[in-house]
């Protein structure tokens, strides 16, 4: 009991310090900051295109997934959920690897286009996409899974080809997973540090994403931190209260 | 038009086995225990199921796997009615029945559903029909795309038994008025009956006995199609004037060959008593009342011993010879009552 009141307390006394040591009266004014509205608008900006390029490469890769069986399932999955769970920085490294200018794509990239990715909003928005969309996809792998066949079996008995079988029938009885998988994958782009920051920098107005310019502030100008934190803070909360019964119910 | 199908399918550890022929206008039944293959042989039928042999229907081949050939199921125009009706969720009724139609869907879609009576659920969910209208409505999804093949998967045994009538009725009328050819999966006799030309009896993935429903419940020639029939049903070697069973048992039976035979004796044919009884009836084995089951007017007794029987008497019979599960009792059957017929 007194461990678990413990545990909770962990949890809950740094919530409450951020939520203590708020400047209230000053929270319009520091969102409204140069820099802090520019490092808002370039993370809506950002995470929202990781998301959407989440969707349009997710939702294939779950079907394939939901549709391999035996040793190549296993692979295909380790290799999506990979980034769920290799640290960040880890992940940022490997993509300057790939996409740097002496990169694996990156190098004939540079020299037959001219074309330079890392320390750009691009680069950014990559970072943001190797790390949130494993959530989408294992969110519509799920959906596909307990999805009863027999819907898109009567759908072909009834004449339809693959494509009207996907978008008639697969898709539309997809949508609660989809919608779930794709506020997941934003929460994560959004909140996007380590990533980022060493495949991407932080240049502010390019890079800077919110969780950079919390980390930078908190040594210039702790208000501004603080006042971010509880931007990130509140989109968590209305996420898990939005998703409660999507995903964090009871199955 | 006909249809020729001989499909072999073999997964995990199960084999289905079957080579049937069907002809145009025919309705046939498919009837079996759980798990012999009933739903297999349709899946493979609609090409859901990757099969070793071949599948053509009016001299188009659906499936052959010496040239590797597999028509997929949306190319098939083959119609699949399932147990619970699979209707599609986020579509209205009138979408559900106009999906399968190209041009004018909703038009047509919407006069099916008028001519059935469900009109005014053309603009429901299927979430708000009741699970008649659900399964009518899924009935008339196929129809409307006039298939040459209809296979129907025990489609009211999801249903009430309240209403299991009514839509019974209406599948009749339904497919009597269907022009191709109808097989119809089910493990209620009285549906295959109702319903079907001929039954086929599948039983652990091939089948045992196909014929009209009349030759196949007077001649059964398994278990299961005798409990079906409500018979008894022995298998033995014929003897001349008897039948000897396995465990010795002799059945007295005028003409019973000298091949393995099957009898069947009606349970209204065996007759019970306390003491054993003297006279006409030349089988008479001793017996134990196993339990008893009450059906209207009738109790239908089964019996242990030598010759395991079920007997069916009437519900003062009981009563007057004090029996319940445990009671000795002697039963009678007189050769005459016995039928017999190669196995």
């Amino acid at each position: 009991m007194a461990l678990a009141g413990l545990g909770l307390l962990l949890f809950l006394l740094p919530l409450a310090g951020l939520v203590v040591r708020a400047p209230w009266g000053q929270v319009g004014q520091e969102l409204l900051a140069p820099q802090t509205a520019t490092a808002l608008g370039l993370s809506i900006f950002c995470s929202v295109t990781a998301t959407a390029i989440a969707l349009v490469l997710g939702i294939p890769l779950a079907l394939v997934l939901s549709r391999t069986t035996g040793t190549l399932r296993s692979v295909l999955r380790a290799l999506t959920t990979l980034p769920m769970v290799l640290p960040p920085v880890v992940g940022g490294v490997a993509l300057l690897l790939a996409f740097g200018r002496r990169g694996l794509i990156g190098a004939p990239l540079y020299q037959l286009f001219g074309v330079q990715i890392p320390f750009t909003t691009t680069a950014a928005v990559i970072a943001e996409t190797f790390v949130a969309m494993p959530f989408l996809v294992i969110a519509i792998e799920g959906g596909l899974r307990s999805l009863d066949q027999r819907y898109e079996e009567a759908a072909r008995a009834l004449g339809a080809n693959s494509w009207k079988v996907f978008a008639r029938v697969t898709l539309p009885l997809l949508r609660p997973a989809i919608f779930s998988g794709a506020v997941l994958c934003w929460a994560r782009a959004l909140g996007e540090f380590g990533a980022t920051i060493t495949f991407a920098g932080n240049l502010p107005g390019r890079t800077q994403t919110v969780p950079l310019a919390v980390y930078i502030a908190l040594e210039s100008k702790p208000e501004a931190a603080i006042v971010l934190s509880l931007v990130l803070l509140a989109v968590s909360l209305a996420i898990l209260i939005g998703l409660r019964d999507r995903w964090l119910g009871e199955p | 038009m006909s249809l020729h199908a001989t499909i072999n399918v073999e997964r995990n550890g199960f084999a289905l086995s079957v080579d049937m022929t069907v002809f145009d206008g025919e309705t046939v039944a498919v009837l079996g225990p759980n798990g012999a293959g009933k739903t297999t042989l349709l899946r493979a039928l609609a090409g859901l199921v990757r099969i070793t042999g071949h599948v053509e229907l009016d001299g188009y081949v659906f499936d052959d796997s010496a040239t590797n050939r597999h028509v997929p199921t949306e190319e098939r125009q083959v119609g699949l009615v399932f147990q619970d009706h699979v209707l599609f969720p986020h579509m209205t009724v009138l979408q559900n029945v106009a999906f399968g139609l190209r041009r004018d869907g909703e038009r047509i879609a919407g006069a099916w559903l008028e001519r059935a009576g469900l009109g005014d659920k053309a603009n429901a969910l299927p979430s708000q029909l009741s699970g008649g209208q659900a399964q009518r409505v899924a009935l008339l999804r196929t129809l409307v795309t006039e298939p040459r093949l209809l296979l129907l998967d025990e489609p009211l045994s999801a249903l009430d038994v309240s209403i299991r009538a009514e839509v019974r009725r209406e599948l009749a009328r339904q497919l009597a008025a269907f022009k191709g050819i109808r097989i119809l999966v089910t493990h209620d006799p009285l549906e295959a009956i109702a319903l079907a030309d001929r039954l086929v009896v599948l039983e652990r993935g091939k089948i045992v006995q196909s014929g009209s429903p009349i030759d196949v419940t007077a001649k059964p020639r398994s278990r299961f199609v005798a409990d079906l029939a409500g018979v008894n049903l022995l298998r033995g070697r014929g003897r001349g004037d008897h039948i000897e069973l396995d465990n010795g048992a002799t059945i007295a039976v005028p003409g019973a060959g000298e091949d393995d035979v099957f009898a069947v004796i009606h349970p209204h044919a065996v007759a019970l008593y306390r003491a054993k009884p003297e006279g006409t009836p030349r089988n008479v084995w001793p017996a134990r009342v196993e339990d008893l089951d009450l059906h209207a007017e009738r109790v239908r007794v089964r019996l242990g011993g030598p010759v395991p029987l079920v007997a069916e008497v009437t519900t003062s019979a009981v009563r007057d010879l004090h029996l319940e599960p445990g009671t000795d009792a002697w039963v009678a059957v007189k050769a005459t009552e016995i039928s017999v017929y190669p196995a």
